[in-house]
């Protein structure tokens, strides 16, 4: 029943978040069941209207947009997860350790960070995809440690927060060990703030991979992408069609849901109210 | 001279407390004359605060005015625009504030924000202002008066930082000044000389005003009437002479009450020493000042000593280099006789067990997401083995000795009052079974009634469970109450150490006489007798210690 | 304070050039061998070795590359016999002029809707703003350009969708001709400096002596302008410096949705061609201004702040 207070407790723009989120999550997870067409199955002419026999019409070469909207959202939501999955994994751990540990292992770490967050992660990204091609593994690790830099300080400060506490400094006069420190002492306390920057970084991982398919460098056909979709088919745009629009609102609509949700999540948790 | 300057009749003031509106101020009224003190006092959550602020016809952001009226010179402020209020504040209403550190702009010069309000409000060009600035800086005491005002805030100590916060609420000739208290965050020596500062000036324009705090020995100083508040009612009000001498409440007589001193204990010759800190002389890495500098202290088994002295004294340090947090760059620790390692890596766990520590501030010195059950139970394990129904026992039996209830034991740190905080980490240190706890101002944070019982029990507990305790503190009433011995420190130097009969009776250190006559008394005249007596050069100032 | 931090920045430039080449040439394998095939003789290999001047030690190829690319000499473009240099100057203007533009409307714009909407915040005003721009960050940039892009080009035809700017194009012609791009781009970073810019303003005015000010009497007007803004100008500084960055970052995606010759258009290109010269020296200068833009807000928020400025 938690699930109900939770829901009750948010205010009415998190509520539409939350349903966003929920559509496209299930769209995913059920894509072939949910689309009426395969993936790259050519069903119609070239460019049909929207709104006619098919949905959405179709796209550049006859394939079912709406089809591939659905398995898009699969592909790029998953690609994105992992991604981002993989980039709190590290970033937090990396975080954790040096504010724990602190002395020459913070050092360390923090200009290593500092001089690979001041590439702008455009640009690192396109560096890495030209060098070593686009593969889904590929792209998760690349955006993954990527995005672990700014995971990493973001982690650093919210441990650094925690660690100045006198019950850290308890911890370490009992003589507990690092881990224990790390997972029962600072852990749960900076899982409040890292949960809402995982929905963030979500949204930022989530626009780097439909900005690098948008420009021919993410996720290959036929596999079916929203950021590839829209570049495919922006030809159109000159002729009047306006179906590079809809995959490019799909991914608006997502991380404009995410960013609901995350913002009143954190305005409840800090307690903020800025009616000074 | 006897007209009503502020009258407030019934005022009822909510604050938005998790979005409900609950009354913090109760229907509360006062009568102020021209040129009379009225006190505010009482412990946290009294709504002292809130209470002396509407004196401006202003709330706190989430606090609102619900009812009631405020007549400043017959002018109703209650339902007043904005900009009318705007030209009673900072010229008819004055305030100063808690912390001057944070009230003062730092990117504008002391002198600026002086000249800011006079000018604004159209009483005073700024050749004018300045010159007036200049003569309230100099009456104020503040050094170099002449130049201090072009010092940006940060330039200046925190004790001068508060003169020329009063000196900035007087600069428009006010009716009533607000002082919020003023003094609270500072030391007892320097609280003493803004004090004084505050009410040669206050007396000397026949100025009005509302001095809120939660020391009655301070309010004892500077009040004509008092007011006691508690929970946004009003206790009992009266002249303060009168009430001093002859409480009528309860409440009141229990604020008042005097401090049981602890019998002398007969130091047993059978030497018994438990920690032995030798000529300990420690810095922090990077730096090349010593935070403390040849600190030798003895400490026997089942005895109190008391690490006194003020903020920068280096009494904290020294509890962490006991610990090992800090390890230190000469001298040795003894513990039973026999050395520790310098640093914390290398204690042994019964070494560590063996002393264990309490903090200032019970808030954060448990963590906010672990249950009761493993804040006490986790040393239970750690240090002596014990898990599942063993621990839950020996937990039960700890909160027991702590005197909170059992079915408190699956709530968290936030579920819980200061004083109850402060009992839970008494009991995390007791369930390591140590043989010395260092308490480190373990009573600062509470107030005056909560404090008490803390010490009460940490009393009880020494005399059932024969522990030691170090106890850091600047409270010099503190000391008293639970000391056997007594070592006063001063800019990491010990300036003596001895029995307490010894150190707080005649004839006194120099430095020791100075903090001694620094804490404020119930008497009412006893800061203006101490002022004639330094000035007569009878008692040390600062001033006299600093040429020594 | 300063120099240590122009010293650190300078440090990083450095220290991403070597990860772009090293790196480059670590993740991408023996070019020799890829393109000899795993059955080449190991004295084919050496050739070719020897003729990409690959036989020499990387760190020693570094440094030169460094000295080389520091007096403008930055290498052949595999696609064609134009040398980096020339394919990066016709195109660096272009970028530039877009960045320029762009920053010149948006940031009075967005710093004064930041301010306002500081003042008049939780009313309709800021509410109706706040979502506008939440909305506007959160989406890509991509989608922002194309819905420009239909209503303005399609829709209305007041601009042309492709913006082929040309060397030959006089002020106004360039100026009609890149306007969707100028366009989008100063939607995306008003939004972007309007919330950071209402965000510093509002955790300001939480401090106590905005409080003190109040408490004397002091008008809000003058209050913003007398006790907030001295305080502010560090954190606006930030924003507008690192809005300069953005925009020289994020032109790359926009770039190519306008098919405008820019540099970030041309670094995509020779992504897709993996014309290694060229998409190092571009890597290098995007990254380069990245950098030093950061240094820069650093550095002026250091001068502006009062605490230091006036030492003990």
């Amino acid at each position: 029943m938690k699930i109900i207070e939770f829901i009750k407790d948010l205010n009415w723009s998190a509520r539409i978040g939350l349903i966003i989120i929920l559509f496209f999550a299930f769209c995913a997870a059920f894509a072939p069941w949910v689309a009426p067409y395969g993936e790259s199955q050519i069903v119609g002419d070239v460019w049909e209207p929207i709104g006619g026999e098919f949905l959405f019409g179709t796209d550049l070469i006859g394939r079912d947009m709406l089809s591939r909207l659905i398995f898009g959202a699969r592909n790029t939501i998953v690609l994105a997860l992992i991604t981002t999955a993989c980039s709190f994994s590290l970033g937090a751990l990396m975080g954790f350790l040096a504010a724990t540990m602190g002395g020459w292992v913070d050092q360390l770490l923090s200009r290593i960070v500092d001089i690979i967050i001041s590439v702008p992660t455009l640009i690192a990204a396109l560096i890495v995809v030209s060098a070593v091609g686009t593969s889904f593994f590929v792209l998760a690790a690349v955006i993954g440690i990527i995005y672990a830099m700014p995971v990493y300080r973001i982690a650093r400060a919210v441990a650094m927060d925690v660690e100045v506490m006198d019950y850290v400094e308890a911890a370490r006069l009992r003589g507990e060990g690092l881990w224990w420190i790390m997972k029962r002492e600072i852990l749960p306390n900076a899982m409040t703030p890292l949960a809402a920057e995982f929905g963030l970084r979500f949204c930022f991982v989530f626009l780097l991979i439909s900005g690098l398919s948008f420009l021919g460098l993410g996720l290959q056909p036929p596999l079916a992408d929203w950021g590839a979709m829209v570049r495919s088919n922006s030809e159109g745009i000159a002729w009047g069609f306006m179906h590079p629009l809809i995959p490019a609102s799909c991914i608006a609509l997502l991380t404009i849901g995410i960013n609901l949700l995350v913002d009143s999540l954190v305005h409840k948790a800090s307690g903020l109210r800025d009616d000074h | 001279m006897t007209e009503s300057l502020l009258e407030i009749k019934d005022i009822l003031i909510e604050a938005d407390i998790e979005g409900e509106w609950k009354p913090i101020v109760n229907s509360l009224s006062m009568t102020l004359k021209r040129g009379e003190v009225i006190g505010l006092i009482g412990e946290s959550g009294a709504g002292k605060s809130t209470f002396g602020l509407c004196a401006l016809g202003y709330t706190k952001p989430g606090c609102r005015i619900v009812s009631g009226s405020i007549k400043l010179d017959g002018q109703e402020l209650v339902g007043q625009p904005e900009a009318e209020l705007r030209n009673i504040r900072g010229n008819k209403v004055a305030y100063v504030a808690q912390s001057a550190a944070a009230s003062f702009n730092p990117a504008h010069t002391l002198l600026d924000q002086f000249s800011e309000a006079p000018i604004q409000h159209g009483k005073m060009v700024a050749s004018e202002a300045s010159v007036r600035g200049r003569e309230i800086f100099a009456q104020l005491d503040l050094p170099e008066p002449d130049t201090i005002g072009e010092r940006y805030p940060h330039q200046v100590s925190g004790g001068q930082l508060q003169r020329a916060m009063t000196a900035m609420a007087l600069g428009s000739n006010p009716d009533i000044i607000i002082f919020d208290e003023p003094t609270t965050a500072l030391d007892v020596t320097t609280q003493i000389e803004v004090l004084s500062a505050i009410k040669e000036a206050v007396k000397s324009r026949n100025v009005a005003a509302i001095y809120i705090t939660h020391d009655l020995a301070v309010v004892a100083q500077m009040a004509d009437r008092i007011m006691v508040l508690r929970y946004g009612d009003l206790v009992e009000e009266g002249d303060a002479r009168e009430m001093l001498a002859n409480p009528k409440q309860e409440y009141t007589q229990k604020l008042l009450a005097v401090r049981s001193l602890r019998d002398n204990k007969i130091i047993d010759d059978a030497q018994n020493t438990i920690l032995e800190i030798h000529d300990v002389t420690a810095r922090y890495p990077g730096t090349n000042i010593d935070v403390l500098s040849n600190i030798s202290i003895k400490l026997e088994k089942g005895k109190t000593v008391a690490v006194v002295g003020e903020s920068g004294s280096g009494k904290s340090t020294l509890a962490r280099v006991i610990t090992g947090l800090l390890p230190p760059s000469k001298g040795t620790v003894s513990f039973r006789g026999e050395v520790l390692p310098a640093s914390l890596k290398e204690k042994s766990r019964d070494n560590l067990r063996s002393i264990q520590m309490i903090y200032q501030m019970a808030d954060v010195a448990m963590n906010p997401r672990q249950r009761i059950r493993e804040i006490i139970g986790r040393p239970v394990e750690f240090y002596l083995g014990k898990t599942g129904a063993e621990n839950e026992a020996r937990v039960l039996e700890l909160m027991k000795q702590i005197e909170i209830p059992e079915n408190f034991i699956d709530r968290f740190p936030g579920q819980l009052s200061g004083g109850e905080k402060q009992r839970i980490c008494i009991a995390r240190a007791l369930a390591a079974e140590p043989e010395l706890i260092i308490c480190d101002e373990v009573t600062s944070a509470l107030d005056q009634l909560v404090a008490e019982g803390i010490l009460d029990l940490l009393q009880n507990l020494q005399n059932e469970l024969n522990v030691s305790y170090l106890f850091i503190t600047h409270d010099l009433a503190t000391v008293k109450a639970i000391a056997d011995e007594i070592v006063v420190m001063y800019q990491g130097k010990i300036v003596e150490q001895g029995p307490k009969a010894q150190i707080l009776e005649p004839p006194y250190e120099d430095y020791t006489e100075l903090l001694l006559s620094s804490v404020p008394e119930m008497d009412p005249d006893w800061l203006d007798d101490l002022v004639e007596r330094r000035k007569r050069g009878e008692a040390p100032t600062s001033e006299t210690l600093g040429q020594r | 304070m300063i120099l240590k931090r122009v010293g650190l920045g300078l440090f990083t430039l450095l220290a991403i050039s070597l990860l772009i080449t090293v790196g480059v040439e670590m993740l991408s394998g023996d070019v020799c061998t890829a393109i000899l095939g795993q059955m080449a003789s190991e004295e084919t290999v050496a050739a070719c070795h020897k003729k990409l001047d690959l036989d020499r030690p990387m760190f020693v190829r570094y440094v030169e590359w460094l000295f080389n690319f520091l007096q403008g000499d930055m290498g052949n473009s595999l696609a064609n016999e134009r040398t980096v240099l020339e394919l990066i100057s016709a195109r660096i203007g272009n970028t530039l002029y877009l960045a320029a533009l762009s920053s010149l409307v948006a940031i009075p714009l967005g710093i004064s809707l930041g301010v306002v909407a500081a003042l008049y915040r939780n009313t309709g005003f800021d509410r109706g703003i706040s979502v506008t721009t939440l909305s506007t960050i959160s989406v890509p940039d991509f989608f922002v350009a194309y819905i420009l892009m239909a209503l303005f080009a399609v829709k209305f035809q007041i601009f042309p969708a492709i913006s082929n700017v040309s060397s030959g194009m006089g002020f106004w012609e360039r100026f009609y001709v890149s306007g969707l791009p100028v366009l989008t781009l100063t939607l995306i970073s008003i939004a972007h400096m309007m919330r950071m810019t209402r965000a510093s303003i509002v955790n300001l005015l939480a401090s106590p002596y905005i409080e003190m000010a109040k408490l004397k009497g002091i008008k809000p007007g003058r209050i913003i302008v007398k006790h907030a803004l001295p305080n502010a100008w560090a954190p606006i500084i930030q924003v507008v410096i690192l809005n300069i960055a953005f925009m020289v970052v994020g032109v790359v995606i926009i770039e190519v949705v306008f098919v405008y010759p820019g540099l970030g258009a041309l670094m995509v290109d020779s992504v897709q061609l993996r014309n290694m010269p060229v998409v190092q020296a571009t890597a290098m200068i995007f990254a380069a201004a990245y950098v030093l833009l950061n240094l820069l807000a650093d550095v002026l928020s250091i001068i502006a702040n009062p605490r230091l400025r006036h030492r003990r």
